[in-house]
């Protein structure tokens, strides 16, 4: 057996059903090897593709998802999507093809420092030096990028290793003293919790992409149950608690939902699981949850006191730290917060955003959000790309279940909404996949529809086109004294001619209604399918301005139902300062 | 801010690449490592770090969780200072063309415990092993005769008594 072949063998051993990839020189003896192997695979039409549709696949399934590409132009393609995928902690194995070993350091033609460049965005790396290394290597990779706070692994894979025999094939894994993460929580602590949740008036659960990854949203909805307990989630932990359910108060954060931001300021405990604090979330630091102790159940330790204080770390897995936690709360006297409960759930109900603009064209987005609701079930994989298309959907629709809304939080990278929905729904062939995209971002991997086309992949585009880069608009509206710096994107693509160039099924909507039923028919086509939906580009997203605590919202928050002075809230906002 | 020197002992696979993991965490925060040096440790495979940083000691302790989070790193710990023994050595080139300077620079060197370790017609090479404050003043004195050449290890150090990392 060759290198190459044990690649594949090890690959397929670990379960790695199909690989997304585009090959190149360095990598001509795998590919020769793939081309009769059992290895499912994938071509893409640029690599930074296959890293999103491996991220995308992860992110659906909780597998690891798969990436290849050659030395040089095609690693450093990759890069977006490894650190993509670090920041958001997702388990992805990226395989690079690199010089022969003789060459490495030589700048030799195609050469990049492929493991230099990946310290930083990876939770590991490796090299293989002979061939033997290998099926450890791929088993331990497979480890890693899985176990405790997942993340990327790339391997750098040098050409004359993909040909050289191996003497025996010993898929053992790697001894790797150093990498023990820990999963339980320790009791003291879990202890410590349970007093301050016990003391607790106003509680409010925070649930970030942990607890997906773990599985532990059935804990979250019991612990909500329990202890009477709101719930708002971080862009991550969008799926992780039914945002159908009467506790749920949406995504929290610089877009986040009023009832969310307001609830977590007054709040007299903050149970945060499986989140990071990100600036996003918090707003100014100083002013997050200031009347609330903190409890912070991570199970990556760096993450504990990074970025708040806490009253009580808790490092361990999300769903053995509440299964943990709970039994102590049960004991003694029963705990009843439910006129706090009943309260959020009343201040909810008054400021619900407003989805319905029958009436409005151009299209307002809350109403084509509203329309993607009615037009998909609770097992529809949602992906968005980054900006307003995200921040609104982020906002607006309602996640149901865990992996069900996946999205580039961390990075915010642009062009990631298209591929990981291919990812989504290779992984998932059973579930719709549709992408909600904006213009901007999806001309960015548009060469893609190619991959959709020719693999039959049917994932439906939502391109919600307002010729802006909305976002960065957004805020050169409203902190750049309208000076709308290279944000307008012009009349070009006609994006409907762009697609059916690619043979792909396309539609153009532009009145309230259409979306539903185009849709709906997209999805009944069993097609890819891109769907231009023209939408008003001067709509604009309520927000907390940077360094804003999270009640200073400012841009008129549209609801369905206002009652006015029930609920007071703090506005307008401080001068914005710093990012 | 609470800026003071850290001495950090760390147990890491003794493998190509390490270095530069454990460096690069360093300096994507801002972190001036003064000195660092690294060399086989009582565990076969594994080699012991010992870096000398100063800083805040929360950048210092976010530093320290993301060392232990990279998969080579077996073990980090911050050194407590009064509680740790650290030991730097240096070898010293001075100008010494003329007998007194000499007999001058021997009788600093053996004051100091240091030693001659080479001798040309020009030039005596000093070697000294010590706390990093008594190397600095051996080389404060033998400045004043002419350094043509300074190399410094860098303090390497571990704890007092009976503990280990």
């Amino acid at each position: 057996m060759k290198g190459g072949q044990a690649i594949i063998k090890s690959l397929i051993d670990q379960g790695a059903d199909i690989v997304f990839g585009y090959p190149g020189g360095q990598l001509l003896p795998l590919y020769d090897m793939i081309y009769d192997s059992d290895l499912k695979h994938i071509l893409v039409r640029h690599e930074q593709c296959a890293a999103h549709a491996a991220d995308g696949y992860a992110r659906a399934s909780g597998k690891v998802g798969v990436c290849i590409a050659t030395s040089g132009p095609g690693a450093t393609n990759l890069i977006t999507g490894i650190a993509t995928a670090n920041m958001d902690s997702a388990p992805v194995m990226a395989i690079a093809g690199q010089v022969p070993t003789h060459l490495i350091g030589n700048d030799a033609f195609q050469e990049v420092d492929m493991i230099g460049i990946t310290i930083p965005i990876t939770k590991h790396n490796f090299q293989p030096g002979n061939a033997n290394e290998i099926p450890g290597m791929i088993k331990s990779g497979f480890e890693i990028a899985l176990s405790g706070r997942p993340g990327p692994v790339v391997i750098d894979l040098p050409k004359d290793i993909q040909e050289q025999e191996l003497d025996e094939y010993r898929a053992e894994s790697m001894e790797l003293p150093g990498y023990k993460p820990n999963l339980k929580g320790h009791p003291l602590q879990i202890k410590k919790a349970a007093q301050a949740i016990k003391k607790a008036k106003k509680p409010v659960i925070l649930s970030g992409g942990g607890v997906i990854i773990s599985g532990a949203s059935p804990e979250i909805k019991e612990l909500s149950e329990l202890i009477n307990a709101p719930v708002t989630t971080t862009l991550l932990g969008k799926g992780s608690f039914s945002e159908d359910r009467p506790g749920s108060m949406g995504m929290l954060g610089m877009h986040g939902r009023k009832v969310a931001n307001i609830t977590v300021d007054e709040c007299d405990c903050l149970v945060a699981v499986g989140c990071r604090f990100s600036d996003r979330t918090t707003g100014n630091i100083a002013e997050f949850a200031k009347n609330a102790r903190i409890i912070h159940i991570d199970v990556d330790p760096a993450e504990i006191g990074k970025n708040v204080e806490v009253a009580v770390p808790i490092v361990g897995d999300a769903k053995t730290v509440l299964q943990q936690l709970m039994p102590l709360l049960k004991k003694n006297e029963a705990i009843d917060n439910k006129k706090w409960f009943d309260y959020v759930c009343e201040f909810k109900t008054s400021c619900i955003p407003r989805l319905s603009f029958e009436n409005d064209v151009p299209l307002k987005p809350q109403q084509v959000i509203k329309e993607i609701m009615n037009a998909v079930d609770n097992e529809t994989i949602l992906t968005t790309d980054v900006g307003q298309n995200q921040m609104w959907m982020a906002h607006f629709y309602r996640t149901q279940k865990p992996r069900k809304f996946i999205s580039s939080g961390g990075l915010g990278t642009m062009g990631f909404g298209f591929p990981s929905a291919i990812g989504a729904k290779v992984a998932l062939p059973e579930n719709d996949v549709v992408s909600v995209c904006g213009d901007g971002g999806f001309l960015m991997v548009c060469q893609d529809l190619a991959t959709v086309k020719e693999y039959d992949i049917p994932v439906v585009v939502c391109v919600l086109d307002n010729r802006y880069l909305g976002m960065v608009a957004q805020w050169q509206k409203l902190f750049y004294d309208e000076r709308m710096s290279h944000t307008h994107l012009g009349e070009v693509p006609d994006f409907v001619k762009l697609a059916e160039a690619f043979g792909v099924r396309a539609e153009r909507v532009e009145k309230p209604g259409e979306t539903q039923e185009a849709l709906k028919n997209a999805i009944k086509s069993g097609e890819p399918t891109l769907l231009d939906i023209i939408i008003d580009p001067d709509e604009i997203l309520p927000m907390v301005p940077p360094g804003c605590g999270l009640t200073e919202i400012i841009g008129e928050y549209k609801v369905e139902r206002e009652r006015p002075g029930e609920i007071t809230y703090k506005n307008p906002a401080k001068k914005a300062e710093g990012d | 801010m609470d800026e003071r020197t850290h001495i950090i002992s760390a147990l890491v696979e003794h493998k190509p690449g390490v270095l530069q993991r454990v460096a690069g965490l360093f300096n994507r925060r801002g972190f001036n490592i003064d000195t660092i040096t690294v060399g086989e440790s009582e565990k076969e495979g594994l080699a012991r770090m010992t870096i000398i940083a100063q800083g805040d000691d929360k950048v210092l302790e976010q530093i320290t969780k993301q060392l232990n989070k990279l998969v080579d790193v077996i073990k980090v710990r911050d050194l407590e200072m009064e509680s740790t023994v650290k030991r730097e050595l240096c070898l010293i080139k001075v100008h010494a063309p003329q007998e007194k300077v000499r007999s001058e620079v021997i009788q600093y060197a053996s004051i100091f415990r240091g030693r001659i370790i080479d001798v040309s017609p020009e030039t005596l090479t000093v070697e000294i092993t010590g706390d990093p404050e008594k190397i600095q003043a051996l080389i404060d004195l033998l400045k004043n005769f002419g350094i043509k050449e300074l190399a410094r290890t860098g303090p390497t150090a571990i704890s007092r008594g009976t503990k280990t990392i």
